[in-house]
């Protein structure tokens, strides 16, 4: 007996013991910061070891005057007026923790995770939301600051479930890690969590609403960035919640970006779910290729997979943001790919064979054929080293007839300014008038329409559109459907003349799908002459641009792949299409040869007789270049599928076989090449400025037909042999297009 | 011997497990989503009447013309009062059409509000308020009896349609605790009243339902025929002759 009493009293001992170590107890200073931080008062003359910005902070003076100087930690730094203590902090080197701050939304100051002390403040300040003021001492590491923070992280994990070990964001979650840095090591919340109820955003974003920590990023996302006001703060109190109300999807075609910007789990990728943790991942600078955008990406992959896209910093392109095409229609590139060379038997199937059996074949054939009647016909994904080789290769065989898809019958590759975004993507921000002519940018080029959102809702820029009816995200006024309303703005005839007139920099924006039209040129010719007659272009403003619709166009025209006919076609005995799957073959002579040189088994490969499996963006190096005459370069992240070679290496393999040796033997000496060719292509990254304007241009005789501009691109989801093979584009143009 | 052990061991343990409080929350607002049901869906149409569109106009003219959305509170307001008391998707979607803004902001701010009802409420809605002050002087007990009586649950219409109770946080009149508000839906946005009744006993209550069933009008404020308005029960104790006035100070003085 007297021993079970003594058990007892030890159990009891034990649970008194327990319940005594249940108070927080955090460092003893914090117990009493106002003591401590005397104790702790810094002397006068610190000696201050340098500091860096945090993530490279760029401060930007736009008026030397107003530049103002505070202290953070005692360390000086001037900053330009109207700079929040957050921003200041960040150029003195202190990451400040941070939920609801995003230097690219509004401010919204809720989360209350970026308190800092302030000098003669009386209470901790939240410095997201405090505009700095001259001499202001900022101190972010006192005893006060620290414990403003772990009181918020522990209100903020009051409600948050502890789920991290099923929670897609784990190892890259900002309350993971903030709270590793800078929360308690325990919680004083005994009550139920709340839960919420999840929410459909549609195909591409999981919701997993009960982690939310009520940031409202993505609300302010969705409201300033992607145009689409769906999403909202519903209730108040703990039982508020982001959701849509009623039930709505969420049709944006930046919405994958609320993935990235959820501080959190709550908003998760779908296709992404379950797939991988984000620390097995090996990430791979390259670009992007559904667009003429070539937006800055981050492939992330394990092994041979490229399990998800993401997006990295270009300020000058893509700021923080990709589109939804960008970011999911990676699953497409495990789809319909095209493994090993093929050769059509006399039966009409494909049969496997080696690359010799394959090479000789088609350079058998190449050799029975006149040199015009061969034409090579470039893709949309191809790079500029592939183009080079096969331009080299066909011109050796004698024939000049390459071009790339999307230029048109008889693009003009003369004038660089012809064919470019003059005015470049960061430089739409200065532009107060824009009139887009056939194009439709929230569809044709995401990042860029982004842009011009942007400027629209800072600056109020007006925005005259013609084309067919279509979706804008901002305002915009639909002056006409076709090349008329072009005319009568020509002739001074539209009241948006004068508006261009009085524009302090006005911008017109020509859709590349104005390309395929056979009044082209005369349509160019009337755009130059608005641009004349509304000072468009000026020496120090080149207003005048195109807007590319693929990734290869503007490379392609850089490198001269221009047909010497515009009907070659109709008499081309061989063809060889370089991943070209959306050319216009109907007039192609029912007896030629067609050699498919590419990564997916799509539209091309229907007529082929060989096909030739090539790598992917993804799997090789390569240059690009984007809408604004942009180089950039895309990295192998996964190796190759199956048999495929890099494009280049195929041409110059079958230019031995054929007899006529290309004298490159590495990606370097295709570049040398190039460099005679087209040298702004290696100056990667670097805008090279159309050296001419369009006035030199020759007259120009067309008469411009009355047809109404087409939309460039019917499905968003949908525009290359990648995307067409992807689940998740099919899904989403299934879901969200559904009218 | 161990049998005993165990026996402690288990109370300790019942104990340690009664000590956890385990109330779930009630929220005083409905769910913050909205479910189609054929009485409340978005393609049901919904306008405001003549007398209110001229209404509306009067709210927006408060308003600079750039700044339209200020008049949602108003404007959500005269909806509900027009449309028996609460607002269907249709009627926010109507507002926001006249504000000229997206409507999940109007949905934003109906949901912010626990005035605003999103689902059906009776001709007369009762609110009790269920803050502290008038939780010590018992509003629970308030509100259980007018449940009682009308036979339903928080949030519920009677059958007839005329009576559902709901609760609220402080009306202002905590020195008059507790308290309820009838938000009177039966005469439309004209004869729309929202009137408190204070110092209410769970019998008085009780009589104010039968009085508004009855259609009777009674004068609203409070129910203790011994206090007049919120001074104290038999006559002021305090401030009975003119306060003293605070002593002239000579201002060119200083
Ligand atoms: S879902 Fe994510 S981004 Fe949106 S409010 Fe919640 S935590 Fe913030
Ligand atoms: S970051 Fe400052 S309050 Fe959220
Ligand atoms: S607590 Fe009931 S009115 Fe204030």
């Amino acid at each position: 007996m007297g021993l079970g009493l003594l058990a007892s009293r030890v159990l009891r001992f034990h649970t008194n013991r327990r319940n005594l170590l249940r108070t927080i107890v955090t460092k003893p200073e914090l117990q009493s910061p106002e003591a401590s931080a005397a104790a702790a008062a810094p002397d006068p003359t610190p000696d201050l070891p340098p500091r860096t910005p945090v993530a490279g902070a760029r401060v930007h003076f736009p008026n030397p005057d107003d530049a103002i100087e505070v202290f953070v930690d005692g360390y000086p730094v001037k900053i330009p007026k109207g700079m929040t203590v957050l921003q200041a902090c960040e150029i003195a080197g202190v990451d400040i923790p941070r939920f609801c701050y995003h230097s690219r939304l509004s401010i919204a100051g809720n989360c209350r995770m970026c308190l800092v002390e302030v000098e003669k403040s009386p209470k901790p300040v939240a410095s997201c939301a405090m505009p700095a003021l001259p001499g202001m001492k900022i101190k972010t590491d006192t005893p006060v600051a620290k414990k403003a923070r772990e009181g918020v992280m522990e209100f903020l994990l009051m409600n948050h479930p502890l789920d991290c070990p099923i929670c897609d964001q784990g190892g890259e979650c900002d309350l993971q890690d903030q709270s590793m840095a800078f929360g308690s090591d325990r919680g004083r919340f005994t009550e139920m969590k709340r839960s919420v109820v999840d929410k459909n955003l549609g195909p591409l974003v999981k919701t997993v609403m009960t982690r939310c920590i009520q940031c409202t990023r993505c609300v302010r996302f969705a409201t300033e960035i992607a145009g689409v006001q769906d999403l909202g703060m519903l209730g108040r109190g703990s039982g508020e919640e982001i959701g849509t109300y009623v039930e709505k999807l969420m049709t944006s075609e930046l919405s994958g970006n609320v993935i990235d910007i959820c501080p959190v789990g709550a908003l998760t990728s779908k296709p992404f779910a379950f797939k991988a943790r984000n620390w097995e991942l090996k990430g791979t600078e390259s670009i992007d290729v559904t667009d003429a955008v070539g937006s800055n990406i981050r492939i992330d992959s394990r092994g041979p997979e490229v399990m998800r896209i993401l997006p990295r910093l270009n300020e000058d392109i893509n700021e923080e943001w990709i589109s939804d095409k960008t970011r999911f229609f990676y699953d497409g590139l495990k789809r319909q790919r095209l493994n090993d060379p093929m050769i059509r038997g006399a039966d009409g199937r494909f049969k496997a064979v080696s690359w010799r059996d394959a090479l000789a074949v088609a350079a058998e054939v190449l050799h029975q054929v006149k040199p015009e009647e061969i034409v090579g016909v470039v893709g949309k994904l191809c790079d500029a080293e592939s183009m080079m080789v096969l331009k080299d290769f066909l011109n050796r065989m004698g024939s000049n007839n390459v071009w790339c898809e999307g230029n048109g019958p008889s693009p003009n590759a003369d004038l660089r300014s012809g064919y470019i975004m003059n005015t470049s993507i960061s430089g739409l921000e200065k532009v107060d008038v824009f009139l887009l002519v056939g194009t439709q940018p929230r569809i044709e080029a995401a990042m860029v329409n982004a842009r011009i959102r942007k400027t629209v809702r800072a600056t109020n820029a007006k925005v005259g559109y013609i084309g067919p009816p279509t979706d804008f995200n901002y305002d915009c006024e639909h002056i006409g459907t076709g090349p008329q309303a072009l005319v009568e703005i020509a002739e001074g005839r539209h009241p948006f003349f004068s508006t261009i007139l009085n524009a302090k920099n006005p911008a017109i924006i020509v859709g590349a799908g104005i390309f395929e039209r056979m009044d082209k040129d005369a349509i160019f010719s009337t755009v130059e002459t608005i641009a004349k007659k509304g000072n468009v272009v000026r020496p120090d403003w080149n207003g005048l641009n195109v807007l590319l619709l693929n990734a290869a166009q503007a490379a392609a025209l850089d490198l001269g792949l221009v047909p010497e006919s515009s009907n070659s076609i109709e008499s081309a005995k061989f063809v060889y299409l370089m991943g070209a799957d959306d050319v216009n073959l109907d007039k192609l002579p029912k007896d030629a040869f067609m050699v498919y040189q590419g990564h997916h088994g799509d539209r091309g490969v229907y007529h082929a007789n060989v096909i030739l499996p090539a790598a992917a963006f993804t799997e090789k190096e390569g240059t690009y270049v984007n809408t604004e005459g942009c180089a950039q370069q895309t990295l192998p992240a996964v190796p190759t599928v199956g048999d495929a070679r890099d494009d280049w290496k195929i041409i110059r393999a079958l230019s031995e076989v054929a007899g006529v040796r290309l004298p490159y033997d590495t990606i370097g000496a295709v570049q040398s090449r190039i460099r005679n060719v087209a040298p702004n292509l290696l100056s990667v990254d670097e805008r090279e400025p159309a050296t001419f304007g369009a006035s030199l241009k020759p007259e120009c005789t067309q008469s411009i037909s009355s047809t109404p501009f087409k939309a460039a691109i019917e499905n968003f989801y949908m525009t290359d042999c990648i995307t067409r093979a992807s689940k998740i584009m099919a899904q989403c143009s299934a879901v969200l297009l559904k009218k | 011997m161990l049998a005993r052990l165990a026996a402690v061991r288990l109370r300790e343990i019942r104990q340690v497990l009664r000590q956890v409080p385990q109330t779930s929350r009630s929220f005083s607002t409905a769910l913050n989503y909205h479910i189609d049901t054929p009485d409340n869906n978005p393609n049901l149409p919904w306008e405001f009447t003549d007398v209110n569109k001229e209404k509306v106009k009067e709210i927006l003219s408060h308003y600079p013309s750039n700044y339209k959305q200020s008049a949602v509170i108003p404007l959500l307001d005269l909806a509900q009062q027009q449309y028996g008391g609460w607002l269907p998707v249709s009627a926010m979607d109507a507002v926001a059409k006249v504000i000229e803004v997206a409507p999940i902001r109007v949905y934003e701010v109906a949901t912010f509000y626990s005035m605003f009802n999103r689902s059906p409420v009776g001709k007369y809605h009762l609110l009790v308020c269920g803050t502290t002050p008038c939780m010590i002087r018992g509003s629970r007990e308030i509100e259980d009896a007018l449940l009682k009586h009308l036979g339903v649950k928080r949030n519920e219409v009677t059958k007839d349609g005329l009576f559902s109770v709901g609760e609220m946080e402080c009306m202002g009149c905590c020195v008059n605790a507790p308290m309820i508000t009838v938000a009177d839906y039966s005469n439309g946005s004209e004869g729309y009243t929202y009137n408190y009744y204070e110092d209410v006993t769970p019998k008085r209550v009780v009589e104010i339902v039968e009085m508004l069933r009855r259609g009777e009008k009674l004068p609203p404020g409070t129910q203790n025929p011994k206090r007049i308005k919120c001074g104290p029960e038999g006559g002021n104790t305090t401030l009975h002759g003119e306060p003293k006035p605070p002593p002239c100070r000579d201002l060119d003085a200083c």
